[in-house]
């Protein structure tokens, strides 16, 4: 029996900023101090915040270690692990209130969280299928598979109110119902889960599998049930390779412990699943060219319908459902439809995962329940913007979603809200702008991006997107037109409506939303040859203030392109010609002399 | 292959380790004094047998936590078992037999083991 427990989060973020080192380092230190059969070191996933990496946490003290260099880790197993001293210097600071340590729990970033599907990411070694047995693991399973019937979970689901996590949010139940149903002699079917996450900022489902893994291997065994098949693939992107780590040995331990497998629970049922690397393809979160890749073929999507649940992968009946969905099914199971129900808001159940990133202070993952405003979770979770710097918008959906202009600050987040102020919920990458940020430049970066991973197949996808990106362009270097505009508008409507897959149908959400709320900034760079956030370099020139110049030559000297000169003490002048606008004399004037124009 | 019932004791067995981890606030507190004069004075077994007792008797709402000099480090090693709405209670000149009498009298019965309290001791 261990007395106290040092959590290491073993996350993709903290991984990235040494956690490992710091993990090896303590168990290194404990070893030195004879505590190793009383403390024991265990590596998670993600705590959340990624933002202070890497984070180490003692129980049963909960006390909350941020950015822990390895120096630290001598000092916290000799006061805190030894002598029982937690150092205070090293907590998290938001922690600490007048030299009162106060529970994490009561932090501004975890206080208005709720979490269900992260519920066991940073609490359980997932490596060790035990530690999810002991909290509750695979008891969803065992109750599916001897006290319901295939009818009973479906209805769970559709009382529960669960709407799929991937973006599109159509009920889960309805899915799986389909999928039971549509083709009623079918030989066989399939439960697969969409681990392909694509979108830039987005990293909540990576999360999940390196947290958690067990809880989507125990929801595709449940599904399985559901709608009658044996046989689960996780498709998961290749660069992930935590993630795909972890999900080998969870799926190797589940079939040792019988957990997959021939004859579940002694219950007839049987049920494996296996892995599926996808190569890095954004359209392939799509869901049928999903299937046509895990098929082996390219992944390029087909035209729906046939859905899935009718004919989907090898064209049998098929389930796919995001990893987030999944997380939280074996939870529903066990406490309830109603339970589940009487989180979120009317029309969306639950609680849901987001990824904040942009400029803001708390980076990381957090998990709150449907409905939370956008203000509590950039103010209040994600602790606001660095800088004193003044919001602009937020970026929901990624490439497929739009932006949230500050007018909708304080909108509840739901599915239903969010298509209705022109973006959406997607898979939950929140990317968070300040008045920096241009949004021309920001569209035009999303369509960049779709313009690289549209697969061609379908022509408004992919010759639509090359157009829309050249105009955008176009105005990003001050040669647009109001006549682009408007040709732009009605491109974008041309291709939501004719694309095939959801790739295309929702690649120009970015410009119109951005068209939508923020059409003077478009205005400004056409007609008055201007980018007002100052980002678009065809836009800007850069001058120096002859009255503020000391003439210390710093700038001069930090040009790496010789555009500035002038005498020691005596006023610089840039070069325009020369001038790369790169900001690098910006940086380092110690008078604020040179200003974009 | 695992039956149900298995996977209940697998669960069973490890809820007493995951459980130490759980945010959520245990009522009891038991406090080891852990500083240079606690340990010298041999707090570390007591700390042990208290953390296996408690874990192994599943007793819940109890965490057993170190804390530092306490300023009584002629009494160590001390334990203090602090309870919601109830007057704080400190053993002293523990050792792991006396420990596991705290435990078995004190946390499971509710019972103060006088004959160990520091009242006790200075009369």
């Amino acid at each position: 029996m261990y007395r106290s427990h040092v959590l290491v989060c073993g996350g993709t973020g903290c991984t990235s900023s040494g956690s490992q080192q710091i993990i090896d380092t303590f168990e290194a230190e404990i070893k030195k101090n004879g505590l190793e059969e009383e403390v024991s070191v265990v590596r998670t996933g993600c705590h959340g915040l990624c933002a202070l990496g890497p984070i180490v946490l003692v129980y049963p003290e909960g006390s909350f270690y941020s950015m822990v260099k390895k120096e630290d880790v001598a000092e916290i197993v000799s006061e805190h692990l030894l002598k029982g001293r937690v150092v205070t210097r090293l907590l998290y600071q938001e922690t600490v209130k007048e030299d009162e340590v106060i529970p994490l729990a009561e932090t501004g970033f975890y206080k208005k969280q709720k979490r269900v599907a992260l519920r066991n990411c940073g609490v359980i070694n997932p490596e060790v299928i035990d530690e999810y047995i002991a909290v509750d693991g695979y008891q969803a399973l065992g109750k599916v598979l001897t006290e319901m019937t295939p009818d009973d979970v479906i209805q769970t689901l559709l009382d529960a109110g669960l709407r799929g996590r991937g973006g599109a949010g159509f009920p889960t139940g309805m899915k799986w119902k389909l999928a039971k149903n549509l083709v009623p002699d079918a030989d066989q079917k399939y439960v697969c889960c969409n681990a392909d996450e694509g979108d830039p900022g987005a990293f909540m489902d990576r999360s999940v599998l390196e947290g958690d893994p067990h809880v989507v291997l125990e929801a595709m065994a449940i599904a399985g049930y559901a709608i009658g098949a044996n046989q689960g693939y996780i498709y998961v992107r290749a660069e992930y390779p935590i993630a795909i780590e972890r999900l080998r040995i969870a799926i190797g331990q589940a079939r040792e412990y019988g957990l997959l497998g021939k004859n579940i629970f002694g219950t007839g049922f049987d049920f494996d699943i296996d892995l599926r690397l996808g190569a890095g393809a954004f359209v392939c979160g799509e869901e049928t060219a999903l299937m046509t890749s895990i098929e082996g073929k390219r992944g390029e999507p087909r035209p729906r319908p046939p859905f899935p649940a009718e004919k989907g992968l090898f064209k049998k009946p098929t389930v796919l459902n995001n990893v987030e969905t999944y997380a939280n099914i074996p939870q529903i199971i066990l406490n309830g439809a109603e339970w589940f129900n009487s989180i979120g808001t009317e029309k969306s159940k639950g609680t849901k995962v987001f990824a904040l990133g942009g400029k803001i202070n708390n980076t990381g993952l957090v998990e709150v329940p449907m409905g939370t405003t956008l203000r509590e979770v950039i103010e209040d979770i994600g602790g606001g913007i660095p800088n004193g710097k003044k919001f602009k918008a937020a970026q929901t959906g990624g490439p497929s979603g739009g932006c949230i202009p500050i007018e909708h600050f304080d909108i509840p987040i739901d599915y239903d809200n969010l298509l209705g102020i022109g973006s959406m919920m997607g898979s939950g990458g929140l990317i968070v702008m300040d008045e920096d940020n241009c949004m021309v430049d920001i569209a035009k970066f999303f369509l960049e991006f779709t313009v690289d991973e549209s697969c061609g197949k379908c022509t408004p996808c992919r010759i639509g997107t090359k157009r829309l990106y050249e105009i955008l362009d176009k105005i990003t270097k001050g040669q647009g037109t109001l006549e682009d505009i408007d040709k732009m508008e009605e491109l974008c409507y041309y291709i939501k409506a004719n694309s095939l897959c959801g790739l295309g149908q929702t690649a120009p959400n970015p410009v119109l939303s951005t068209l939508r709320y923020f059409r003077d900034e478009y205005i400004a760079h056409v007609v008055d040859k201007k980018c007002p956030a100052g980002v678009c370099k065809g836009l800007v020139s850069f001058e120096i203030d002859p009255e503020k110049c000391k003439g210390c030559t710093m700038c001069a000297r930090i040009c790496p392109a010789g555009a500035i000169s002038g005498n020691l003490k005596e006023a610089h002048v840039i070069n325009k010609e020369k001038c790369l606008k790169c900001g690098a004399c910006i940086e380092k004037c110690k008078f604020n002399a040179i200003v974009k124009k | 292959m695992k039956s149900l019932e298995e996977l209940k004791a697998i669960r069973e067995r490890m809820q007493g380790q995951v459980g130490l981890r759980n945010e959520s606030e245990a009522s009891t507190r038991v406090v080891v004094g852990m500083a240079t004069c606690g340990i010298a004075s041999g707090a570390r077994p007591v700390l042990v047998a208290l953390a296996d007792a408690v874990a192994e008797k599943k007793i819940e709402d109890v965490a057993v936590t170190q804390t530092g000099c306490i300023g009584l480090c002629q009494y160590e090693p001390i334990v203090e078992v602090i309870q919601p709405g109830k007057e704080k209670v400190t053993y002293v000149k523990m050792d792991a037999k006396k420990a596991l009498e705290v435990v078995e009298q004190h946390l499971i019965r509710g019972q103060v083991v006088t004959e160990y309290t520091i009242g006790n001791t200075m009369k």
